[in-house]
């Protein structure tokens, strides 16, 4: 049974709110958030199939300005910086010398001189103090701005049609990746088509004391207010990583299997001597999709086993509400990555089959 | 509400005797707490169950719990019904979202589980509502 959060927890501009909405509150790093609302199963089957509105306050917002943004932003991440354009955001990751994740964070560019990031919630102070490590030498003055942004995620199909008639931004001009900046119900925001859930949606930055009036009115239009729980199985179908689950400080993004956010010609970067000699050598170990053959649920930090030997670990593991039957990630011996490849979970002391499978679990149709 | 004929384990099982049939199940308040259901793993007709020792688990969609034996005796009967619906755990806790069918091997150890009125207030406290 969940703990009841201790009266310590720190709180988003939303918590009255969603207490209000019947939330079921539990300690999320730190924060006290809702872990669902109506169940999980309801929420994320709304955002498939119409809208859910997600509070994201949590997340930390650092800002990098100064004619050497883009030399330090291009330092500390793996991903090409200098391939965005105003008005774009791109993932990436911060990385440490040892290839291993500070985080992984989104970018977004305003102007050359001037990006804003967006990183995970438990990491902002860590990210903070890491940017303003490697801002040194650098004509670049990084800011923590957590505290002046709540942020919204409007989530599903239907989300445009949702959020429209609120905001002055044209939704319907705008890619995924992109994003702009106007008026939602009539206050100062940022608006990007962006999202953590493998869906359609955007992501909402407005000043914390005109949160509530805006969320109220997201569900008076009908979204589904959504929590930590619904936001888990999605972003796991979307094979969207988790800090702390599938990536960390031990984890390089080429055995994330995030080869895709990792440019080792761009320019030198930290930890990229570490991940050429991956690229090069192969890595010992990679993150792979799999689905239970046998019956159960492999979670979060339960063994991958060779007969006697432990070969692997689960990073993520659910009962997949789309496609209802058991998914997870983990990482697994090279020899054991081929689609269709076997192993085994110890699930409480039982060896459970599981066999890979392409990934994402879940496309949405386009 | 609770159900008046049955008694409860401060694990949140619940077990409900019919002459020396006890039927087991988990309550309305732990159904709510794990949320939605997907997975039930229930031990085979004709095993023995010591009461308070592990009688097999629950998955929900966020975690998976323990299921505890609230009294001791032989699995006469599983819930099948479970396999394909684990949900009825959720909508019918008390009813179709039984799990097994237990022939009591010590009728005394009810003695120790408490009534439903005692039950509520026990989940009052530890939910610190």
């Amino acid at each position: 049974m969940a703990d009841q959060p201790a009266a310590s927890l720190k709180k988003t501009p939303l918590n009255e709110i969603e207490k209000e909405l019947g939330g079921k509150m539990v300690d999320f790093g730190g924060w006290e958030l809702p872990v669902q609302y109506s169940g999980i199963l309801d929420e994320h089957e709304a955002v498939r199939t119409r809208v859910g509105v997600f509070d994201v306050s949590h997340m930390g917002e650092v800002t990098v300005k100064g004619p050497d943004a883009l030399s330090m932003l291009q330092k500390a991440t793996c991903n090409d910086v200098s391939k965005l354009e105003d008005g774009r955001a791109q993932y990436n990751g911060l990385l440490y010398p040892t290839a291993g994740f500070v985080d992984d964070i989104l970018i977004y560019r305003n102007a050359p001189d001037d990006y804003f990031i967006v990183v995970n919630a438990s990491n902002s102070d860590k990210d903070y103090e890491w940017f303003r490590e490697c801002a040194k030498g650098f004509d670049a003055e990084v800011r923590n701005r957590s505290a002046e942004y709540a942020q919204l995620a409007i989530q599903g199909p239907q989300a445009e049609k949702l959020l429209q008639p609120m905001t002055d931004v044209d939704l319907s001009r705008m890619k995924y990746y992109r994003f702009g900046k106007g008026k939602v119900d009539g206050v100062a925001a940022i608006v990007s088509r962006t999202g953590y859930t493998g869906e359609d949606g955007f992501e909402v930055y407005v000043s914390p004391e005109h949160s509530t009036r805006i969320m109220r009115k997201i569900i008076a239009a009908g979204a589904k207010p959504c929590g930590l729980g619904a936001r888990d199985t999605l972003r796991l179908e979307a094979k969207m990583a988790l800090y702390g689950n599938d990536i960390d400080h031990t984890t390089t993004p080429l055995e994330a299997d995030l080869g895709w956010i990792v440019k080792l010609d761009k320019g030198d970067f930290n930890g990229r001597e570490v991940l050429r000699r991956e690229n090069a050598e192969g890595v010992r170990r990679r993150l792979v999709g799999f689905e239970m053959v046998d019956r159960g649920i492999a979670r979060h930090g339960y063994p991958v086993v060779d007969g006697s030997q432990e070969i692997g670990v689960v990073t993520s593991g659910t009962h997949s509400p789309t496609l209802k039957k058991a998914i997870g990630l983990a990482y697994v011996p090279p020899d054991k990555t081929a689609q269709g490849s076997e192993f085994a979970v110890l699930i409480r002391g039982k060896e459970t089959r599981a066999r890979v499978v392409p990934t994402p679990f879940y496309k949405r149709a386009k | 509400m609770t159900p008046e004929d049955s008694k409860y384990a401060k694990s949140h099982e619940y077990v409900h005797v019919e002459g020396d049939i006890g039927t087991v199940g988990i309550t309305d308040y732990a159904q709510k707490e794990l949320g939605d259901v997907v997975f039930v793993e229930l031990p085979q007709v004709g095993s023995q169950l010591e009461q308070n020792e592990e009688l097999g688990s629950i998955e929900s969609v966020k975690a998976v719990s323990e299921l505890f034996a609230p009294i001791s005796g032989e699995v006469v009967e599983v819930n099948e019904k479970l396999k394909d619906k684990p949900e009825l755990v959720n909508t019918d806790p008390y009813g179709d979202g039984w799990m097994v069918r237990v022939k009591l091997s010590d009728a005394t150890e009810l003695d120790v589980l408490m009534g439903a009125e005692e039950y509520d207030e026990y989940v009052e406290t530890e939910s610190g509502h």
